[in-house]
């Protein structure tokens, strides 16, 4: 006596899938299309150069020094300003956590990331220039001159850039993650006779170190991809030809998208490798629950 | 003895403090008095009749504004910019709610496999995906025009919806749709009479959200865009690009006016949500 076949309604919901699952779909469709599908042509496109041979492209980029050095010129870049956010931005949310006017900071804080690198490059250029009020002032207290001190078409203005955009990005990521602590764990460790810098070192420290990788993380993935900022506020020829820059001449000027492609693959292999990296070395640090014990 | 060298000591690491605690809060403030320095003088500059070698402008002037906008055609880009807008808010909402919906109810084969090609469009930066598909899109004949632009725009917003609205649909008890199930509601009754109520404040932030954004999404519109499809963003971009065409003031009057559209919109936003939303990714950031 066999039993009546399970309806294929009922086995499909028992995996999860019925009509409500089918709500996925759209969107699925538009990101597999949209962005998985780009990135597989890119590939395939990388490996289709104009000279016809395999990896042509990837030989060229890596055997032409503009080409090759714009990974240097990119890390160091991005690399201290990553480095030079994070280390501020700690501190710094550690105290704006317990004030009352939190929320005019963060404020604040939001508005470069929401007026986005174009507006600041162009307030930059104003502000820093040399006849900005930046220099103004410093000359005002003789620390330096227009000629002496140059802060745009340079390193500097790129640096800068990254500094404003990057710091309040970096700084409201970890701001969310100091303050997903619990204060209970702090207050026991203070009740015991831990000292603030004690405290930070064996309390806060170890329960911080997974968000700070993932901040770090997106932050460097950030400053890695810098573009607008770079050629407006930099020496897009030169010292801050970012590899961005390559890809986009590749693509653009000398419509080789075969070339541009594989720097673009290129440019994701290096934020992936830095990733991964950052990500690896974060699971020789603690890793569990940032509440305390009872609730 | 012991007890005063300890008591200076304890003075010492006071003092020690109290520097540490005072230079992060002048670091702070230095950083606050730069940005506003910033703004400020793209403000000023587009007032300034005539800005060279000195503190402030000769004069004062909003004529920039009436030549930016003729020399700039800034109603047509502005015309532009709010259908790119308009369209991606809109799908990006149509798309990612309800796939939201599903992601937040079901647990189905191949949910991780689906819930990082959700992830990987907000951690891969917009520079890298946008080269390859700026070039499928300009293969497909979209290049260029303004479906172009709205489609790349909606590869980092379709996401963002989904994982801000995954948390928020969790935390509405099924228990209240199974009941209203229970009382004979329709699928569609369901949905208008209990479902949308609930999401309605979680789905208006994340488009006000996707607004902000997408008004100052430099990188994909400027790769895709031709010139009939230019957003305020990459005009601007341009004319910087551009400096010594036109005058600075001009630029900077442009400048003002694409901060005004954003910040508008921004002040909109934050009063529904909290600052710090505007760059963690929903729970996942926290993960």
């Amino acid at each position: 006596m066999s039993s009546a076949p399970i309806p294929f309604r009922t086995r499909a919901a028992a995996h999860g899938f019925d009509g409500v699952t089918l709500l996925v779909i759209p969107a699925l469709l538009l990101l597999a299309a949209l962005f998985l599908y780009p990135f597989g042509y890119g590939l395939v496109l990388s490996l289709r150069p104009k000279d016809g041979t395999w990896l042509g492209n990837y030989f060229h980029f890596f055997s032409d020094p503009f080409l090759y050095q714009t990974i240097a010129t990119t890390l160091a870049l991005a690399l201290p300003v990553t480095a030079i956010n994070l280390l501020a931005a700690v501190p710094v949310a550690f105290r704006v956590r317990r004030m009352q006017h939190q929320r005019l900071i963060t404020t604040i804080l939001v508005l470069p990331i929401t007026l986005g690198t174009v507006l600041v490059a162009e307030g930059m250029l104003n502000y820093f220039g040399p006849q900005g009020w930046f220099i103004r002032t410093l000359s005002l207290f003789g620390l330096g001159s227009p000629s002496s001190v140059k802060l745009v078409h340079n390193y500097w203005g790129v640096f800068l850039s990254l500094v404003i955009t990057g710091f309040p990005f970096t700084f409201l990521l970890t701001l969310s993650y100091v303050s997903g602590i619990d204060v209970a764990l702090e207050n026991a460790a203070a009740t015991l006779g831990a000292r603030a810098a004690a405290r930070f070192r064996t309390i806060f420290l170890p329960l911080l170190v997974p968000g700070l990788a993932i901040t770090f993380c997106l932050s460097f993935v950030q400053a890695y991809s810098v573009f607008p900022s770079a050629v407006l506020l930099g020496a897009p020829a030169g010292p801050t030809r970012v590899i961005s820059i390559a890809a986009y001449e590749a693509a653009f000027e000398q419509y080789d998208y075969s070339l541009a492609s594989a720097i673009a693959m290129i440019m994701g292999a290096f934020q992936l490798i830095v990733v991964v990296i950052v990500l690896m070395s974060r699971s020789l640090f603690y890793r569990g629950p940032a509440a305390g014990a009872k609730g | 003895m012991s007890d005063t060298a300890s008591q200076g000591s304890r003075h010492i690491r006071d003092i020690g403090s109290r520097l540490w605690i005072i230079s992060i809060w002048t670091l702070l403030i230095f950083f606050i008095v730069n940005l506003f320095g910033i703004i400020g003088s793209v403000l000023m500059s587009s007032f300034a009749t005539r800005w060279l070698r000195s503190w402030l402008p000769s004069g004062l002037t909003t004529n920039w504004y009436v030549s930016a906008w003729s020399e700039f055609q800034l109603s047509d880009i502005l015309f532009t910019t709010f259908q790119v807008v308009g369209a991606v808010v809109l799908l990006s909402g149509l798309l990612g709610v309800p796939a939201a919906y599903a992601m937040a109810r079901r647990d189905f084969i191949g949910k991780r496999a689906v819930m990082l090609l959700f992830l990987l469009p907000m951690l891969v930066p917009p520079i890298t995906y946008g080269i390859p598909l700026a070039t499928v899109l300009y293969q497909a004949g979209l290049g260029g025009s303004l479906i172009g632009v709205i489609l790349a725009n909606l590869v980092p917003t379709v996401p963002f919806v989904i994982l801000v609205m995954i948390p928020f649909i969790e935390q509405i008890d099924p228990r209240i749709e199974a009941a209203a199930r229970v009382f004979g509601a329709g699928t569609l009754r369901l949905f208008w009479t209990v479902l949308l109520p609930l999401l309605l404040p979680g789905v208006l932030a994340a488009l006000l959200l996707v607004l902000v954004r997408t008004i100052a999404m430099f990188e994909l519109t400027f790769l895709v865009s031709g010139p009939t499809s230019q957003t305020l963003v990459v005009a601007l971009y341009y004319s910087v690009f551009a400096a010594g065409v036109r005058a600075v003031q001009s630029i900077d009057a442009m400048a003002v006016i694409y901060m005004a559209i954003t910040l508008i919109w921004l002040i909109i936003a934050l009063r529904f949500i909290n600052p710090t939303q505007m760059v963690t990714r929903g729970k996942q950031a926290r993960a």
